[in-house]
């Protein structure tokens, strides 16, 4: 079980019709990769993000699968062309089940 | 851009033997900052005193520029939660007696400072809270959450110029801290001096040294990817000169802390930094 996850996002609050804007996103979660020991030799189960999705209004912006080797902290940077006013939505998927939601409005003008 | 900023980064290596430091300005969240201003009166070797800033690659400087992007904020979050959280025998949290954190801008820029004959800093004024108003065990001092909240308290200061009191009750803590800082320790003979005063700018084989100004601690490494106390650093700084480092909170490390403030008066507070 994950302790301390928080999800962090930033979209611009406005954008021009079809501008492509920037959106960064960062959760805080400790990625552990299942192959480090504790001192006494146990293995430390691997507990991570394993999925992050965006979408905007319900359709799909970006799916991205996180493999074991991520850091700790996942950030993410990227870009999307917003065609009306609307809705981002973020949604990350933890390996013990949970999921992280975050949504994210946007007006354009 | 990105080949831009590997032009930039490779024209800053070759000229780091040359080059003091690069001359970007910072703001952050469009407040400047002050990185670079005339050193104080007492500085007798100096002429300019430099932000750690001015010393990082541009892709390490940039993370500072954005609240969003420097990863020191994941903790500053964590100890907004801490603020909030009842600990200790009298069932308080910090939020029970102070409205809040903003309350204290100002406060980091003028520590450490003298109270009753004693020379405190932000962990013993934190600590002091904790023992006597919550009852609670103190923190560590290096440890996770005290580094997380002295970036909270601290970051209320950012902007301001550091201004450490070193006169009056504090002349002796100082003189000590000025000892200290001249004085060669460990297999490798070295004083502080000795990097950060005689040979700041230079290259320390892939490491750029820079004047060791405190004026951004608690700072995030990226090397180790936590928030870094000053002690701590101090301690690191000990190790690599194969010296037996002083006590993280002890007297020694207090008096050098003042010292080494008063060496960035006039800079602005910058926690929480970002750093190699």
């Amino acid at each position: 079980m994950a302790s301390g996850v928080k999800p962090r996002v930033k979209v611009p609050k406005t954008a021009a019709a079809g501008e492509t804007i920037t959106i960064k996103t960062l959760i805080s979660h400790k990625m552990e990769s299942g192959q480090r020991k504790d001192d006494d030799g146990n293995i430390i189960p691997r507990s991570i993000i394993n999925r992050f999705t965006a979408e905007f209004n319900g359709q799909n912006v970006i799916d991205v699968t996180l493999e074991p080797a991520i850091s700790t902290n996942p950030y993410f940077q990227f870009e999307a062309v917003v065609p009306e006013t609307g809705e981002f939505k973020f949604t990350w998927y933890d390996d013990d089940g949970s999921v992280y939601e975050e949504s994210k409005k946007i007006s354009v003008s | 851009m990105r080949a831009t900023l590997w032009i930039t980064a490779a024209a800053i290596g070759l000229a780091g033997a040359a080059t003091a430091q690069d001359s970007n300005s910072l703001s952050i969240d469009g407040e400047a900052m002050i990185t670079e201003v005339a050193a104080p009166d007492h500085l007798e070797n100096i002429d300019t005193i430099y932000s750690g800033w001015r010393f990082r690659s541009p892709e390490t400087q940039a993370l500072e520029v954005d609240d969003f992007d420097n990863p020191a904020f994941v903790f500053v979050e964590q100890a907004e939660d801490l603020w909030e959280q009842v600990d200790g025998s009298a069932e308080k949290s910090c939020a029970s007696c102070h409205e809040s954190v903003e309350e204290f801008a100002g406060l980091r820029a003028q520590l450490p400072r003298v109270e009753n004959g004693e020379l405190v800093t932000l962990e013993d004024l934190i600590n002091r809270s904790r023992v006597e108003h919550m009852g609670a065990e103190p923190w560590k001092w290096s440890g996770g959450q005290m580094t997380a909240m002295t970036a909270l308290i601290g970051v209320q200061s950012r902007g301001m110029p550091v201004e450490v009191a070193i006169d009056g009750d504090a002349a002796p803590f100082w003189e000590k801290g000025k000892d200290l800082y001249y004085t060669r320790v460990g297999q490798l003979d070295m004083a502080c001096s000795n990097c950060h005063e005689d040979n700041y700018g230079v290259m320390i084989r892939a490491d750029h040294l820079s004047q060791g100004q405190v004026n951004g601690f608690p700072t995030y490494r990226l090397k180790n990817a936590k928030l870094n106390s000053i002690h701590g650093r101090f301690k690191g700084c000990m190790k690599n000169i194969r010296a037996t480092p002083f006590k993280e909170g002890g007297d020694e490390f207090k008096a050098l802390e003042l010292y080494i403030a008063s060496r960035g008066q006039g800079l602005s507070v910058e926690t929480p930094s970002v750093r190699n």
